[in-house]
Order: structure tokens, then sequence, then C-alpha cells
């Protein structure tokens, strides 16, 4: 399976990259993941959220890193989920920030596992991806992701064809909110 | 908290429901002290706006007093500040919002995904206008709460009443925008279709703007006396004249120099087969809106004018005169309006007594009677014009 998607960031590209190459933060807008800790200079391990509160890993390495420019990756041996990715960042014309280029490709596995993979990365990777992007662009450029009553978490597709009804959600709701956000 | 809430088409009702909390550092909470329903409102009420969910508090047109306010929001605002508050949600910092086209801020849809879908690119988030729109709880309710509280609100500390600034909120600067677009020059003659809320605003602001003569539209003649009396335009009632001809007959032959349009997706239209065709199609969801006034202000300019669209439109149009728009070298401009930009500058036009907005509002009613309200103001019984409610009136 393969994802592209792109978005503009009102940013340097410095900063841009530098928002990213944080790996350990990448799951401030990257939702499917739990986490993610850097093991070695170039190695770091990476926990997604799948459903029934299990979880897939895999250790991944950097295999290009070019300040303000390129960050490529791909999983190493023994990955529930091969996968790689690359982010370019492109200075935009007219001083317009930043563009970010993403391309995500990974194998799900066979069998139940591959299920789980499949949906945790949803019917539309590039949607997800995107949605990944818009949360990224939000935290750089206004400090936080937008949250709606009927969108409580914020920009996620899977979630925007069975909203919640535009009223204030309680403690409750957004308890279950995020619980169907590990879920879904 | 008591909200008024669509339950469904024509079906609104005022419910208890949870108190909005600060969500995000940038929030804050306002108490509501007075909102108004919008015509724009009533294609929500009609169930003509996709992406409603059965519980949605509405109102986009609301001010207050502040009661809550977040972390990053107070370096802005505090406890007690009196506001009134923008109904395009907008983050400041994104290139729309730099470039002061606020309702197309990129950071302020969580539903960016939908309304991109539906658009090509998605959309600002409204207040209480569908999730296409964010899915954000509106203001006709006794809170709410305000995401970029730090950027949207304006702050009321003159003394001027809640019925003079409230408009601020949407249908005055939509109303003056709408005017705006079309490069009024000295001796222009403006026609505005709608002479509704946001039509009578942008008569107003036409004059404003330096035209000479301005022409109204509509069939109601209550709206109609507004027009002349208050407004200074001249009218035409298109139930029993032909508008057409008659703008020729008004501007020897040449047609208005720019059209505005303040009528939207549900327009009436004097000739019965072609209103049941777009009724018809609309209500088999084949075209979403019936554009007649849209139509006709295209046909009624000038060759070379200006089209200014700021009546509401969801989606697709059938019949779309484009060959007049071609031939003639029409400029069609439209936008829904990026208030943030017109508010200071009207506030100023408030003070300085050159507008005066509460010349439109016909009825001052609870928030309890919110579904009574939105029932006469769909039916224009009453002379209903503008419905501004107070919550815990």
């Amino acid at each position: 399976m393969q994802a592209r998607t792109a978005i503009t960031v009102n940013a340097p590209s410095q900063e841009v990259y530098a928002r990213w190459r944080n790996f350990e933060r990448l799951p401030e807008f990257m939702y499917h993941l739990e986490s993610v800790k850097v093991t070695g200079e170039n190695r770091s391990h990476w926990v997604a959220k799948a459903p029934g509160g299990t979880t897939v890993e895999w250790d991944a390495e950097i295999t290009e890193d070019e300040p303000a420019r390129r960050i490529s990756w791909r999983s190493l041996e023994g990955a529930d989920v091969q996968n790689s990715g690359t982010v370019g960042f492109r200075a935009a014309p007219k001083g317009q920030g930043t563009e970010v280029h993403v391309e995500l490709e990974y194998t799900p596995p066979g069998g139940a596992l591959g299920a789980v993979v499949a949906r945790l990365f949803g019917e539309e990777p590039s949607q997800q991806a995107a949605d990944d992007l818009r949360r990224f662009k939000q935290l750089i450029e206004t400090g936080e992701i937008a949250r709606s009553d009927g969108s409580p978490m914020g920009s996620r597709a899977q979630n925007q064809l069975r909203q919640r009804d535009a009223n204030p959600p309680d403690g409750a709701d957004l308890a279950s909110t995020r619980a169907e956000e590990v879920s879904a | 908290m008591k909200a008024n809430c669509w339950m469904g088409a024509l079906r609104v009702e005022v419910k208890d429901v949870p108190d909005p909390k600060i969500l995000n550092p940038r929030d804050a909470i306002v108490r509501v002290t007075s909102t108004a329903i919008c015509g724009s409102d009533l294609h929500i009420y009609d169930g003509y706006i996709p992406t409603m969910e059965k519980g949605d508090i509405l109102g986009h047109e609301f001010m207050g007093e502040v009661v809550e306010v977040g972390p990053r929001a107070a370096s802005k605002l505090k406890i007690g500040d009196r506001v009134v508050v923008p109904f395009p949600i907008a983050c400041g910092a994104c290139l729309p919002c730099e470039r002061g086209l606020y309702s197309l801020c990129e950071n302020s849809n969580p539903n960016a995904a939908v309304s991109e879908k539906l658009l090509g690119h998605p959309t600002a988030g409204i207040f209480g206008y569908s999730h296409m729109t964010g899915g954000y709880a509106g203001g006709q309710a006794e809170y709410v709460r305000v995401p970029f509280a730090d950027v949207g609100p304006l702050k009321i500390e003159n003394g001027l009443s809640d019925e003079q600034v409230l408009f601020l909120s949407d249908i005055l600067p939509t109303g003056y925008m709408g005017a705006e677009m079309c490069d009024i020059s000295p001796g222009d003659v403006v026609a505005v279709w709608g002479a509704g809320p946001v039509g009578l605003f942008a008569m107003v602001s036409a004059f404003l703007l330096g035209a000479e003569r301005v022409i109204a539209i509509d069939r109601f003649a209550n709206r109609l006396e507004l027009a002349r009396s208050q407004a200074g335009a001249e009218t035409i009632n298109y139930e029993d004249t032909d508008v057409n001809d008659a703008l020729k007959e008004m501007t020897g032959g040449r047609g208005p120099d720019a059209c505005i349009e303040a009528v939207g997706m549900e327009a009436h239209h004097g000739v019965a087969p072609i209103s049941a065709y777009d009724k018809v199609k609309q209500a088999m969801r084949l075209e979403t809106e019936r554009p007649h006034a849209l139509r006709q202000a295209i046909t009624c300019c000038r060759s070379g004018g200006v089209v200014s669209v700021v009546g509401v439109y969801g989606g697709l149009v059938d019949k779309f005169p484009m060959g007049s728009v071609m031939n003639r070298s029409l400029t069609i401009r439209s936008g829904q309006c990026h208030v943030h930009k017109y508010m200071g500058p009207l506030l100023e036009h408030i003070e300085a007594g050159r507008i005066e907005p509460t010349f439109i509002i016909t009825h001052r009613l609870g928030l309890d009677a919110a579904p009574d309200a939105f029932d006469m103001f769909k039916h224009k019984q009453d002379d209903c014009v503008k419905v501004v409610l107070t919550p815990g009136a």
C-alpha cells in the first residue's frame, strides 16, 4: 500500500523539518501512533495502536537525513508491519512557507495481524496521512489541534461520517471519544 | 445550559445540554447576552444544508460576556470583557488569515476533509453551521465555546447597546463585503437582490462606498419599504414587474453597473414553471440550490459589470447562464464574509452614526421562543425581518 500527500505550512523549512525530526513527538499529530522512542543515532522504536487495546511495533532506521530538505526511514527485520517513508521539505514560492511532501509505503502482513494493520491504516491511507499533515500544520501554525464539539479530538477522516452532535462534550464523551480513537 | 438545537428538517427545540468547556489553550467561554437568527439558518431549518446531525446547536450571530479564558487567549481577553464574535472561526496565522481571507482559514475546521470532498478545497470552521464547517456548537445558547479567542472576538468598550453591535458578527460585514466586491465608482448604479438584513446592509454600504443609486429587488412590501425609507433605495417588486425590463428602463438601457445577490440557495421565482423545475430538482437532490436570483442578477447586469454573490450556496447550481457571463465580460465575485477584517472599521461607522444597524430588528424574544421564531421567520409572518433572541430573558 502506498500513500502520498502534501500540505503547505506557513513557517520556514528549517523549523518545519526540526518539528518532524523530533520523532518522539510525532504521536502528537499522528493519532495512530502510541509512542516513538529514539534508540540510537539513526534508530527508533515505533509502537502503533491497534484494535482491542493491542499494539503493533517495529524498529526503524533513518536512511536519509538532510536538514531542512528531507528525512527518509525504513523498518528493520522483525517488524510487525514492514514500512518505509520519506518526507520532503521545499520552500514554497513567494515566501509562502514550506511545502511538506509525504510518501509512505507499507506491506501488510498476512493473517489476523494483516486485518488489524489494514484497520489501523484505514481504507484510505492517503486520507489518514492527509489528516496527520493537517494536524502537523495546525500545531506549527497555531500551537494547538483544532477541536470542535462534533470532532473533539480534531481532524480524523474515520470519525467524520459518524460525528457526535455539535453539543458540548462532557467528560465521559471525551473519554469515550479517546477510546474510539484507539479502537477505530 | 439551554440551547436551541436542530432536531431535523423544520424542527428546532430548546434543550438542556452540557455547559461548554475550554478544550484548547486559545479558547474562551462566552455567556451569550444577544444572539440572532440568520437567513442562512433557514437553509438549515429547511433541511438543505448537508452534514447536519440531530441535536446540533444552531447560531452563528452572537455576542456576550467573557466568563472563562484559556491560558493562550489571556493576553487579549479577560473575564468580564464584552465581545462580539465573528461567525467564521479563524486562527490568524495561516496564509489566508495573513491575507485577511479569514473565512478561508486553513486551521479552524477539524472536518476539513469533508469540506474538501464537497468543495474541492476545505473552508474555515463556522459556529453552528453543520459538520462540514467543523461541527462547532453555535451561539443560540446561554454559553458558547469560542476557539482562537485571541483572534476573533471584538471588544466593545464604548457603551453601545447589544443591538447596535450584534450584527458585526455576520450580516453587517457580509452586506458591506457584498458592496465592496462591486468596486463601486462614484455615479454607479447598484442593484441588490433580496431586501432582507444582508441585502439592506449591502444597500446602506453601497451608498457609503459611493454609489449614486441603489435599486432593491424583493417581493415583500415591508422589506421594500425598509429599503426605501432606511436605505434610500429605489425598489422593484419582482412579483408584479419584469425585473430586467424595469432595470433597463431605470438605467437608460445599460443595466446596473453592479448586481449584489443577497438571496442564496432558496430563491423564489416569479415564473411558476421555472420555480417548480428547480424546486423538484432540489427536493430530489439533483441540484442543491434554487438559483433564480443569481441567474437574474447575471442576466440583468450591464455588460462588463460585476455580479457580487453573498447569498449562501452549498453545492451545485443548475442552468447557470454562463453564456451571459462569458459573452458580456461579467466578473463574478463571491465569498463567505471575512468578518474579522471588517469588524473594526464598521464599528467606527456605527460609533460615528453613519450606520444605524438596529433598523432591521422586528422581533425581540427570549431564547425559549426560538422554535416559534424560526417558524415565523421562515414564513415571513408578522412582517418578520430580523429576530434577536436574549438568553435568560
